[in-house]
């Protein structure tokens, strides 16, 4: 069997080729999920026991990188789903319905969606208005104002609430619902800037489903253990692959140039090398979060630390700092042709794709976090990590 | 120790609930401590007592229960007493 990085490869080859309509017209990346069903990407994290490939973090930031190149929407749509994943593996080994939604995902290369924000929440994912109304077996909940991603392409989706009626905002559960269990009442549809496939519509969102479908960890530790590290890397992964192409736009710009005017250096020569430089440092930064995320997970106290919380939140700010700085210099090394949306060293698009990335969960939130936490937390000062 | 850990509880927990009716192996983050909170309730522990949390406490475990708070407190106290 190819290799999963040679997989993303001839998902990535189907969504270059379409990139440009999805973004376009504003739609969902329907080529690319069916190439990444057809190689099997959805199943990619889930253990080997129950049909997956049991791929490492590090080995499913590489295929967002490989999709990223391509089509940041896809890549952002392949990584949120591998999100959810990771909250599914990490905590649902222990539950007989979940065991068994696993296997699903494997054999039916189910797509997962995600319902953690809420109307009158704002961007705090920890906090929930909706709860869980239990009767007997089953629950029903109902959560307005949710922005859920691929929401209407989505086969279950993983939505948090509070506990029960009575639980404090904080007090939190992760259901999993699938698509024959919920309704999804649009009120707000994607129409953004950037990551324009991605489908980010706001719905009210109906369930009603058996009381074992939610996961048995609190939502704090799912937030934690799970979600917190994998989706700023595989954000970051995503962002970094944009990046990546830009730069390689940039490069055969200033190539083709050199060749058409030899013993000139041009003025975005010098530029492709601050450029390459950076893309560098931003590769590093990632690089060195997925270790850490890794070494973290066979060492649960360094997972549970605001050390690791710190190092995370590092990670997504750097990375969509980066991403931007990155694409901005491309364009100015590419000109006019980088700026026009039909050339070959276009880059208008990885430019509105990577301006989602310091507000998708907003950086200034993820500052205040990291700053009351520096409150109490000292920084590894260590070179050695 | 825990009178002052269930003072410190109510002025700086934001708990939706009467800190004294909290028990004291009752999981603070179900009782609705956030980890802003949670921050702030640790600067004082550590106001309060004359301590500074090293690393290893620095996780949720630490302050998931006024019982296991009064531990972490025990330990340092008496390191700083020998």
């Amino acid at each position: 069997m190819p290799s999963l990085a040679e997989r993303a490869e001839r998902a990535a080859a189907i969504a270059a080729q379409y990139a440009q309509s999805v973004d376009k017209d504003g739609r969902f990346p329907g080529e690319a999920l069916a190439a990444m069903r057809e190689q099997r990407l959805l199943s990619a994290m889930i253990p080997a026991e129950f049909g997956g490939d049991e791929a490492s973090l590090s080995e499913i930031a590489e295929a967002c990188s490989i999709l990223g190149q391509s089509c940041a929407s896809a890549a952002m749509v392949f990584a949120m789903h591998q999100i959810k994943a990771s909250s599914l593996i990490w905590h649902g080994r222990e539950s007989p319905w979940h065991r068994d939604f696993m296997r699903r995902v494997s054999a039916e290369q189910l797509l997962l969606g995600s319902a953690t924000t809420e109307g009158g929440i704002g961007g705090d994912l920890r906090s929930s208005l909706c709860a869980i109304e239990a009767d007997g077996e089953v629950f029903s909940l109902t959560k307005e104002g949710t922005c859920i991603s691929y929401g209407l392409q989505s086969d279950a989706i993983l939505i948090t609430a509070r506990r029960a009626p009575d639980s404090p905002p904080s007090d939190q559960v992760m259901a999993i619902v699938t698509k024959d269990q919920y309704t999804l009442d649009m009120t707000l549809p994607w129409d953004a800037l950037g990551m324009r496939g991605t489908c980010s519509d706001s719905f009210t969102f109906k369930a009603k489903a058996p009381a074992e479908q939610i996961l048995p960890s609190s939502f704090a530790d799912i937030a934690a253990q799970s979600m917190l590290g994998t989706a700023h890397l595989l954000w970051g992964s995503v962002w970094y692959g944009v990046a990546a192409d830009a730069v390689t736009r940039a490069q055969a710009f200033v190539r083709n140039e050199a060749k058409k005017r030899p013993n000139f250096q041009s003025p975005g020569a010098l530029r492709l090398a601050e450029l390459a430089n950076m893309l560098q440092a931003m590769r590093s930064n990632v690089q060195q979060g997925l270790r850490r995320y890794e070494s973290a997970h066979r060492d649960g106290d360094d997972l549970a630390s605001m050390g690791f919380i710190v190092a995370m939140n590092n990670i997504k700010t750097a990375a969509s700092r980066a991403a931007f700085d990155i694409v901005n210099h491309a364009l100015l090394i590419t000109g006019i042709w980088g700026y026009r949306n039909n050339t070959a060293y276009s880059v208008g698009r990885h430019m509105r794709d990577v301006l989602s990335a310091p507000v998708m969960i907003s950086n200034d939130r993820i500052f205040s976090n990291t700053s009351n936490l520096l409150l109490i937390h000292r920084l590894d000062m260590s070179l050695a990590g | 120790m825990n009178d002052a850990i269930y003072r410190l509880l109510a002025e700086h927990g934001r708990l939706p609930v009467d800190a004294t009716s909290i028990g004291q192996d009752q999981d603070l983050y179900t009782a609705g401590l956030t980890s802003f909170a949670a921050v702030q309730l640790m600067l004082a522990l550590e106001e309060e007592f004359d301590v500074e949390f090293p690393e290893r406490m620095l996780n949720r475990r630490s302050f998931q229960s006024v019982a296991a708070i009064a531990a972490c407190l025990a330990e340092l106290t008496a390191e700083k007493a020998a």
